[in-house]
């Protein structure tokens, strides 16, 4: 708000913890400590370093909280509410500075304009929430009693200002939330039900002048105010997309992180042995905010007191009789799980493979297991699903992670979709292989799905780009059988998509229908298995018997 | 041992959840487990009203001890809600958890289709086909067991990372509390009076 400065060497806050004085590189002369390096010669204790670097500290642990909070909203686009044009107009996180007593202004309550204390204040609600059309759809959770607050710390400190709050909702739902609201009404604080359409400023007084429809009189109403606060929403923390990928966690359609069951596992992240604690998971106030934090302690400690953790036994494993050596499998593992030189058979270390079955994709030769996810399983699978009148059906291949658990939440949600589509479960989508695909067309499938995590969200680093590898191999080779490509799609859809897996399974519904009896025929003798491949699965076959 | 029931016969028991009417309201479940009863290796068909409830987990403890079941389909939620409990239903009655498996006929199937019970069936019935010929092929696992490394890091000193952080530690768990700005404090920091209470946020 530039209403005062601050040095190069500074304490955050007054309490500030730890309670020490911080360099800022950007601004201090002393960086080169000829020119300056006064603070240097003034302490005593010699805790001053200008060379001070960061560094990598590196410790083992068997259970991560986050919690990094939150990002309040920049209301600089909604250009309407004029915060970048007049200097009355403030957010309500200024606001809180304004008031404070170790804020710039010493508690003084001043505007910025002329720094008098104002008398006539608005607050305007809902700025940068429940607003689709710019695409913040959620409630910010905490704005409304925050305002609430602010109208009764006002009235507290300056009995004569008249506080007025523009709203489309007041939610006051915590306890005791309704009896603040009580009494910030008692207090003299006026509520308009209505969004303020336009705010104009007096160029000469520097007031502002704000029309809006109060839609429960139904009139056009207009106010002069000496200040505005805007009630900003809050949105997912900056690091959200880094710490998601770092933890392979993933996020909801609003942004914030994606609990492992919205009921049953509220602080539990996908990953196991990660809770959430605070606001990254979802709006919430501070109560709410300890309250979990006590939860993902809880969690957390029970899985250190337990000091062991099983690992499913899902992982890969490689026949070295079977394995003709050729090293595609350790290319394509995320994790470096799988040990291969040149001429050697490959070896999976087990303790580090995560059981993406990206490999068991990839092998040309059958000599990988996925051990519970073979090729037999998901083959049998295929087979069974479609083992009678195929014609009628979407086969879908999903990862259980985003695409299944999507499937999932539009059940949860009560979502509708066409009945005719048939999924497999595999734990990734890397694992779904161009044979599994090719026997669903041989078995006679209109359309043929995979899905998976979508590319920031895959469990398993970045397994999904194989996905992507055998999927466009697989549309050149129906391309080149004679069979519409768009027969076999790709989608990613992760697991708060509830909606979007409905929306697909209502678009690829239109495309089943679109192919004829004739096709199908003509893709189950295109794609049919060629004789050298079946001697091939045979020994793939007695390999895994 | 488990593994020794896997050899020779294969022996699917099959069940088919009612979930109340959350399944039956929209699947009709007779038909998906007479339909079941006609499945290569399917030796035993039970419907249950709840299966996950006590009651229909010992009615799954039975059938495998009196059918001498090696593998086992349940036809009710996702796994992703109850997988844990019917391997731990199973293991009880001395089968490796790893030989059952399950059918969602609800998030998949009844709770999306309640308009559809003929397509809701019949999908109901390939779920359960799908899930049987996929257990004829389970074979008993093992899992591997790892250590926990025993300290807890803590991503963020905000309110909410400082109270879970006290907690471990009052606990006596090794905390790391990693804050990214020069202070731990977070939002509150910057905040002067708190709802509901009005005090002083620090
Ligand atoms: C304007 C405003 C007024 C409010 N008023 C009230 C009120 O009166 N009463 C109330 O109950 N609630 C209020 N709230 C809500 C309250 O601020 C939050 O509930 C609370 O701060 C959430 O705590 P937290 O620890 O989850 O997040 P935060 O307080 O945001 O803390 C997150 C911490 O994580 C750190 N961090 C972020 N990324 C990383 C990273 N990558 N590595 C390491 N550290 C990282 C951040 O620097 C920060 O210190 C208000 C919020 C706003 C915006
Ligand atoms: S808490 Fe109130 S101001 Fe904030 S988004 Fe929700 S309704 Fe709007
Ligand atoms: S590719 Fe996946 S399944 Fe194969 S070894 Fe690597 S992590 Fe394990
Ligand atoms: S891809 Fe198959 S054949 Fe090639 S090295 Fe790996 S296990 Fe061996």
């Amino acid at each position: 708000m530039g209403l005062s400065s601050r040095k190069g060497i500074y304490i955050p806050f007054p309490q500030a913890v730890p309670c020490s004085y911080i360099l800022n590189m950007e601004d201090c002369l002393g960086n080169n400590p000829i020119a300056c390096g006064k603070c240097l010669e003034v302490c005593e204790k010699e805790a001053v370093n200008y060379d001070d670097q960061d560094e990598i500290v590196t410790r083992e642990v068997g259970v991560i909280i986050v919690a990094i909070g939150l990002a309040v909203y920049d209301p600089t686009e909604m250009d309407e509410y004029g915060y970048t044009r007049f200097s009355n107009v403030i957010t309500s996180i200024e606001f809180e500075r304004l008031i404070c007593a170790g804020g710039p202004t010493a508690g003084n309550f001043v505007r910025p304009s002329d720094r008098q204390p104002p008398k006539r204040i608005g607050f305007i609600q809902c700025v940068g929430s429940r607003n689709p059309k710019i695409g913040r759809p959620y409630c910010s959770n905490i704005c409304c009693m925050n305002t609430i607050k602010d109208t009764l710390l006002l009235a507290d400190h300056y009995p004569d200002v008249e506080n007025v709050v523009f709203y489309q909702d007041i939610r006051a739902f915590g306890k005791s939330f309704e009896d603040m609201f009580q009494r910030s009404k008692e207090a003299g604080t006026r509520y308009i039900r209505g969004l303020p359409g336009d705010i104009e400023e007096d160029p000469q007084t520097g007031n502002l002048i704000v029309t809006v429809e109060n839609t429960t009189s139904g009139g056009m109403e207009r106010y002069e105010l000496d200040m505005l606060v805007l009630s900003v929403g809050v949105e997912p923390p900056e690091d959200l997309a880094k710490i998601s990928s770092m933890l392979t966690l993933t996020k909801t359609s609003d942004g914030f992180f994606m609990e492992s069951h919205p009921k049953l596992k509220p602080v539990d992240a996908p990953t196991r042995g990660v809770y959430f604690a605070g606001f990254c998971e979802a709006p919430k106030d501070i109560k709410d905010s300890v309250c979990q934090a006590g939860a993902a302690a809880s969690r957390g400690g029970a899985l250190l007191n337990a000091g062991q953790i099983q690992i499913e036994a899902i992982t890969s494993r490689i026949d070295e009789a079977a394995c003709k050596k050729c090293g595609l499998c350790a290319a394509v593992c995320p994790y470096a799980a799988i040990i291969w030189k040149k001429g050697e058979a490959a070896t999976v270390i087990e303790a580090a493979c995560a059981g993406c079955g990206s490999c068991g994709a990839a092998c040309p030769f059958g000599a990988i297991t996925m051990r519970h996810f073979t090729d037999d399983q998901l083959i049998a699978q295929v087979r069974a699903t479609l083992a009678e009148n195929p014609q009628d059906k979407v086969f879908v291949f999903a990862c259980s992670w985003c695409s299944y658990a999507g499937g999932d939440m539009a059940g949860i949600s009560r979502i509708q979709y066409p009945s005719t589509n048939r999924v497999v479960r595999t734990m990734c989508s890397a694992r779904v292989s161009e044979e599994m695909v090719l026997e669903a067309f041989r078995c006679g499938a209109p359309v043929v799905l995979v899905s998976g995590c979508h590319y920031a969200d895959c469990h398993y680093i970045n397994a999904n780009r194989q996905t992507v590898v055998r999927v466009q191999r697989l549309w050149d080779k129906l391309e080149k059988a004679g069979v519409r490509p768009e027969r076999l799609q790709l989608e990613w859809i992760s697991a708060a998509e509830g909606q979007k897996f409905a929306q697909v399974m209502w678009r690829l519904e239109e495309l089943r229908k679109a192919v004829t009896m004739e096709e199908i025929e003509q893709a189950r003798e295109a794609l049919k298995r060629k004789p050298k491949k079946v001697a091939r699965q045979k020994t793939a076959a007695a390999a895994a018997g | 041992m488990a593994a020794d029931r896997t050899k020779g016969e294969i022996r699917v028991g099959v069940f088919v959840c009612d979930c109340g009417l959350n399944i039956a309201g929209a699947v009709d479940c007779t038909a998906v487990s007479e339909y079941a009863k006609r499945l290569p290796d399917v030796v035993c068909v039970v419907q249950n009203k709840y299966t996950c409830a006590d009651p229909g987990q010992n009615e799954i403890k039975d059938a495998i001890r009196q059918h001498h079941l090696n593998r086992v389909v349940i036809g009710s939620c996702t796994p992703r809600q109850h997988e844990p409990t019917f391997r731990q239903c199973v293991r009880e009655a001395g089968l490796n958890p790893y030989l059952m498996e399950m059918a969602n006929l609800r998030e998949h199937c009844s709770w999306v289709h309640p308009g559809d019970r003929e397509g809701a069936t019949n999908k109901a019935k390939d779920l359960v086909a799908s899930a049987v010929a996929r257990a004829r092929f389970l074979e008993p696992q093992e899992e591997l067991t790892v250590a926990v490394s025993r300290a807890a890091l803590v991503i963020g000193g905000g309110v909410a990372g400082i109270e879970a952080a006290l907690e471990l530690a009052d606990a006596g768990h090794k905390v790391v509390l990693v804050e990214k700005e020069p202070s731990i404090g977070g939002t509150m920091a910057q905040l002067d009076k708190t709802y509901p209470t009005m005090d002083c946020s620090i």
